[in-house]
């Protein structure tokens, strides 16, 4: 472990998104793991990339999507047939099929809230500080004109000056050490 | 003829961005209207009307929640009356916005872009104008969270069977799902936003609300599944909630009501009365802020193709309730028809066949769908009609339903015009807010737009 315990890690300013995504692969084929690329809008090919799988988001909302229709239906089967029954002219207990459309949207409304506290939960969101931040331009520009690479100091193989050349040589316009806080 | 090339329907069409854009012009263009544009005085005048609209509103519904819906023109037996027909108006306009931003993701539309951010914005307001109408029509406001179930100690639970009840379901989770659809659309442009802001408190502000958002691949993987995931679940919820609003209708055994037409002909005609209202809004806001290049004339003229065509199938709807009360030869489906044609409230009727389904006939000339003036006029009728469409159908079959002695006549009151007209300032003022606080324009989408349009060019 050479590296200061108050480096986060390095990162690498590229102009395009194409840069973007070569860089990315030739860091993955160098045997870097601990490396993440930033964009202002979703690029495709950079998650392949950077060697990412399927994530966890789908299951999740399928989970939280089966839990609210079963949790619909379930309590309206309880309050029809077991907690208030109402005989009308001995017509059954229970409907479903008048059942179905609160079952769909509790299911809709399981299913999106999962999706989307799931997906803020594993980004780690609601975060408000983050070292990068630190880096002045990448603050200015990750969110609107600029593609940015970080090698983080948690890697096995990082080094600070051999990582910051390796980026440089990736035809990066501006390298810079990022300060951990 | 046959030396022509082979057509390139890409080279005839207007552009969904205009060229020459660049990720930092786009991304400097829409927050600028948020960051640094003086207000205007048109924006302060328009403001203070919306607001003096919302005011009266206000007095509006203290004095009904003093006095009960008796102030209002509503009666038996027509006990929905202008409520019932505002809020029907109401969620129908919120469907375009889900339309645009779900519908036309799925479907790859990438003129949907530069229009999704405010038309979601337009669904989610008119839903909260739509939600207060049934919530004031209880009388008791403040009871109405008997509509929910929760366990009470007079064991009392709500009638699932009832549409009444579908509804409550239907309306809540389609305001929950449309405010998380918008909510994680912006994200990437909150993060901007904080990002480009110079004073303090609205680096706070923004930079609260975006969370912390920094463009990392791997948000950007779980986000866009995310994203194409609630798009996915807002297509059928859309298609649902008007469904379940009609069937509060259909369910019924009113003449006039009852039929099975009624579920698609009421999505389509919250879809043709949304593109209507988002042509209303998006004509002056390009104008007003010179987003003539990222709203072009090749959107306003698909949504005026969307509007033709759902306002076909609404007329086809107008024709099928006429044909089905002709053939099936109930005399009280009969009756209420010829009341639509000759009876008391037919000038409203006329009326709705000349702004649904006549004047929109215009728009299959090409020279009207790309001339905005005519556009802006054609969306204001098109609202105006299906505003009268809710009336015809909630008025002419209440007062003239099955026995004679239980006919009535309608007439709205003050009150009535009072509030409804407030909805609209509500409305109209939490748009002038929206533009002014948040970006119209998905940035993060349009920059997107730009690096594609960038790739088609090499």
């Amino acid at each position: 472990m050479e590296h200061r315990s108050h480096i986060y890690g390095v990162v690498a300013e590229f102009e395009t998104a194409e840069e973007l995504i070569a860089a990315a692969e030739r860091t993955r084929v160098a045997g870097y793991r601990r490396f993440e690329a930033y964009s202002p809008f979703p690029i495709e090919g950079l998650a392949e990339a950077i060697g990412l799988k399927r994530n966890a988001v789908p299951l999740i909302t399928l989970i939280g999507g089966l839990c609210g229709g079963l949790g619909g239906f379930g309590l309206q089967y309880w309050v029809a047939v077991i907690a208030y029954p109402l005989n009308i002219a001995g017509r059954p207990l229970n409907s479903w099929p008048a059942f179905i459309p609160v079952t769909f949207e509790m299911t809709v409304l399981g299913a999106a809230l999962s999706a989307v506290f799931g997906m803020l939960a594993l980004n780690g969101l609601p975060r408000p500080h983050h070292p990068l931040f630190n880096v002045k331009r990448f603050s200015r520009h990750a969110t609107s004109d600029r593609f940015y690479l970080c090698i983080e100091a948690r890697d096995p193989r990082f080094h600070l000056s051999d990582s910051a050349r390796f980026l440089q040589e990736l035809r990066a316009t501006h390298v810079f050490e990022v300060e951990d806080d | 003829m046959s030396s022509s090339p082979p057509f390139d329907s890409s080279e005839l069409r207007e552009p969904v961005i205009e060229p020459g854009h660049t990720y930092a012009s786009v991304t400097d263009k829409i927050s600028a209207i948020v960051l640094t544009r003086p207000t205007s005085l048109g924006w302060v005048v328009g403001f203070t009307v919306a607001f003096a609209l919302v005011m009266v509103m206000t007095i509006a519904v203290g004095w009904l929640i003093i006095k009960g819906t008796g102030i209002w023109g509503i009666n038996i037996p027509v006990g929905w009356g202008f409520a019932i027909v505002n809020f029907v108006w109401w969620i129908g306009i919120g469907h375009a916005g889900t339309l645009i931003s779900a519908i036309l993701f799925l479907l790859n539309q990438q003129w949907r872009t530069s229009i999704n951010r405010f038309a979601e914005a337009m669904t989610l307001f008119a839903v909260a104008c739509a939600g207060l109408f049934p919530l004031i029509h209880t009388g008791r406001p403040w009871m109405a969270y008997y509509m929910f179930p929760y366990p009470s100690t007079m064991y009392l639970w709500p009638q699932f069977r009832s549409p009444l009840i579908w509804d409550v379901f239907a309306v809540s989770t389609y305001g929950t799902v449309s405010l998380l659809f918008w909510g994680v659309g912006l994200i990437p442009d909150l993060a901007t936003l904080r990002d480009r802001a110079i004073t303090k408190p609205k680096q706070i502000i923004f930079g609260t609300l975006a969370m912390g958002w920094r463009g990392s691949a791997r948000h950007w993987h779980r986000y866009q599944s995310a994203y194409l995931l609630l798009a996915g679940l807002a297509t059928p919820l859309v298609l649902s909630v008007h469904t379940v609003v009609s069937f509060d209708f259909a369910i019924a055994i009113v003449p006039g009501w009852h039929t099975t037409i009624f579920p698609p002909y009421f999505v389509a005609g919250a879809i043709y009365s949304g593109f209507a209202m988002v042509l209303t809004i998006a004509i002056p806001l390009r104008k007003a802020y010179d987003l003539e290049d990222f709203i072009t004339m090749h959107h306003l003229e698909n949504m005026a193709k969307v509007m033709l065509a759902t306002g076909l199938i609404v007329a086809y709807g107008y024709y099928y309730e006429y044909f089905m009360s002709v053939y099936s030869g109930n005399k009280f489906d009969l009756y209420l028809t010829q009341m639509r044609f000759h009876g008391p409230y037919s000038h409203f009727y006329y009326a709705l066949i000349l702004c649904n389904i006549l004047t929109p006939q215009l728009l299959w000339i090409r020279k009207v769908r790309t001339n905005v003036a005519a556009l802006f006029v054609m969306s204001l009728v098109i609202n105006l009609g299906m505003w009268l469409e809710r009336f015809v159908i909630v008025v002419i079959s209440l007062t003239r339903d099955f026995m004679p002695s239980a006919w009535g006549r309608y007439s709205a009151t003050f009150w009535d015009y009072a509030t409804f007209a407030g909805t609209l300032g509500l409305f109209t003022m939490l748009l002038f807010l929206f533009v002014r606080v948040l970006p119209a324009i998905s940035i993060a989408e349009m920059r997107e737009l730009v690096h594609h349009t960038s790739e088609e060019d090499e």
